[in-house]
């Protein structure tokens, strides 16, 4: 933890691993892309975040205009991990864009063996790949299902309703 | 799991391979299904357990212990669910088993996914409790606080004490009715009916509550954004004791009737054991994880409405198996009941929810008489209240474990992304290695114990 939390004593962003951090509302977040995204979880892995809490995507296609650091360029997806440390009672959020064109990230199995069934419904919800997965299906749609359903591109559809004293 | 050889042979013997064949993509479950051994890595089988594996390198599987050589043809896979009482809904399990032993577990979970965080994302923030009280049916009041904690965060509400103590009461009151639902099943499961009957009769007492209070059973859409939909009742405080006094006491009986039994604890000691690097690996919480000596409460450790102001103590294990956890959940039970009877001490007066006519509307009879009444009830129920953009994630202790809403907002009356951190999706990948190595009784006894809704797995 040489890196520690807060180092915004003044001078410019805090910043974790070389990742921005941001804080709202009392809840801390980093913010990573695709590349810097393993390094800075096995950091934190390191760091004592024993345990990943949820992992879950966003998709951000009708808001672009998101608040985020400077630095961090804006994609269309976004994987959000809760990672929690019991030593310290400490919580951290990782926000990660995930390009449009390659929604692809390295799999958490390996740190945190938990990620598994998160990630299994990211990708069935989202369609975010992830490397290294051991087994990378759809876990809540049937498997024949086309689309991802939470993608904000994916009609919800309706069943129109006739009521019985409608006019014909 | 073997695949059928393929042409050659004679025309009979073709006929019948056929015939294999059609059945074959007839009851293929395809992508889901099984993977066969042959198909896993060196990695994976090192340390097999799930449909493919859920543990990290030698976290509590000797290496010596697994058969790498184990041929498909010695194995066979047995279907649990989806449709069967112990599954507690609609759960399938993929069992391997080698004669008796329990070798791999895979759940195969979605037959109840009805795309709530999708529907979530399209109710305004004042309907969205609606929507999330029907995920985990038998602890509503958590789904409801969960989403309304994270929504007052973005929206930057503080609550009248009121309100924060009349869902401190209730979430705690729905927490023992979730627990003894889990008595009752759980006696169901191993073969203790009578509990089924006692655990549904304790169970009704606190509904019957909640029915005076919200005016249902179930479901209740009762702590919304911005406080509660009404105050206490008259003589809810008469009610509430006489629940714990009853409860109390009906709880030494069952100690009497279950934990004494000794046939009921072989069917769990030792049973379904995990330790505490898997348990944490896995990401689970409530008791699941209490029960291998992590102490890990939300209600404490990250304090919400006011459990920082009330005393009760976190029930540990230590050995980690079904038998912690039903000590965990009988004590968990007694604690609620602590809480339940500090909190009805020491309930403060004032008002039961926020007197912002942005978040909540006005009285009924005010809107008779007050055109401003009038046009604030309209405007909230038509366009809904705004809260300013931004993400939140306010964890609560449920009673099966750690859950939570992270809800993203884009500046609009809905919520942009709506996702619940469901305790039951989560815990559930402990079965496998909860049901490695034992029988097929141990594995209903691990299911029980995990303790899964299937609403709020499948969402």
């Amino acid at each position: 933890m040489s890196e520690g939390v807060g180092t915004g004593a003044g001078s410019g962003p805090a910043r974790l691993h070389g990742c921005p951090v941001t804080e709202t509302l009392g809840q801390r977040t980093v913010h990573t892309g695709t590349q810097r995204y393993l390094p800075l979880m096995e950091a934190l892995y390191r760091d004592g975040f024993e345990a990943c809490m949820g992992l879950t995507g966003v998709d951000y296609l009708t808001h672009p205009g998101r608040e985020l650091p400077d630095d961090v360029r804006a994609e269309r997806f976004e994987v959000v991990v809760e990672l929690l440390s019991f030593s310290r009672r400490e919580r951290l959020r990782v926000r990660c864009q995930v390009p449009e064109a390659d929604p692809r990230l390295p799999s958490l199995f390996d740190l945190w063996p938990g990620s598994e069934a998160h990630e299994r419904e990211t990708y069935d919800m989202f369609g975010v790949v992830f490397d290294d997965h051991p087994d990378l299906t759809r876990i809540l749609m049937p498997e024949d299902w086309e689309g991802h359903p939470l993608r904000k591109d994916y009609a919800t559809g309706h069943v129109p309703v006739q009521f019985k004293e409608a006019p014909k | 799991m073997t695949d059928v050889p393929t042409g050659g042979g004679s025309q009979a013997e073709g006929a019948a391979l056929s015939l294999v064949e059609l059945l074959k993509a007839k009851t293929s479950e395809g992508a889901q299904e099984m993977l066969s051994r042959q198909q896993s890595t060196v990695r994976e089988l090192r340390s097999e357990t799930g449909g493919v594996l859920r543990l990290p390198e030698g976290v509590d599987i000797d290496a010596s212990d697994v058969n790498y050589e184990a041929p498909d043809d010695e194995t066979m896979i047995l279907n649990l669910g989806p449709s069967h009482p112990s599954t507690h809904g609609v759960l399938r399990v993929m069992v391997e088993i080698k004669g008796e032993q329990v070798l791999r577990t895979k759940p195969v979970i979605g037959y109840l996914h009805t795309g709530m965080e999708k529907t979530g994302e399209e109710l305004m923030f004042h309907q969205g409790s609606t929507n999330v009280t029907r995920m985990d049916y038998l602890s509503p009041f958590f789904n409801e606080l969960a989403y309304s904690l994270s929504v007052e965060k973005l929206a930057g509400t503080t609550l009248p004490e009121r309100a924060v103590w009349i869902r401190m009461l209730m979430s705690e009151l729905n927490r023992i009715s979730s627990h003894l639902l889990w008595l009752a099943t759980n006696g169901a499961d191993l073969g203790a009916l009578n509990m089924l009957v006692y655990g549904w009769r304790e169970r009704e007492l606190v509904l019957a509550f909640f029915e005076k209070v919200t005016g249902l059973r179930m479901n209740h859409n009762y702590i919304r954004p911005g406080g509660v939909a009404a105050d206490l009742p008259d003589g809810w405080r008469d009610d509430v004791t006489a629940i714990c006094d009853v409860i109390s006491r009906r709880m030494d009986e069952y100690d009497n009737l279950l934990t004494g039994q000794p046939i009921l604890q072989a069917r769990m000691d030792g049973v379904g054991a995990l330790d505490a690097a898997t348990a944490v690996g896995l990401g689970l919480s409530g008791p699941l994880l209490r029960s291998t000596g992590v102490s890990y409460d939300v209600r404490r450790d990250f304090p919400y409405l006011a459990y920082d102001a009330v005393d009760f103590d976190v029930i540990v294990g230590t050995g980690g198996d079904c038998w912690d956890r039903f000590a965990i959940r009988m004590n968990e039970i007694r604690e609620s009941v602590k809480i339940v009877r500090q909190v009805a001490k020491a309930m403060p007066a004032g008002d039961y929810r926020v007197q912002d006519k942005k978040l909540t509307p006005p009285p009924r009879n005010r809107i008779d008489e007050s055109m401003e009444a009038l046009i604030h009830h309209f405007k909230l129920f038509t366009e809904g209240f705004r809260v300013a953009p931004g993400d939140a994630y306010v964890p609560v202790e449920s009673p099966r474990g750690e859950l939570g809403c992270y809800v993203v907002s884009d500046g609009t009356s809905r919520p942009y992304r709506l996702h619940v951190r469901a305790p039951s999706f989560a815990n559930l990948q402990a079965l496998a290695p909860m049901a490695r190595g034992g029988f097929i009784p141990d594995v209903i006894a691990c299911i029980s114990s995990i303790d899964p809704v299937l609403g709020d797995v499948d969402r």
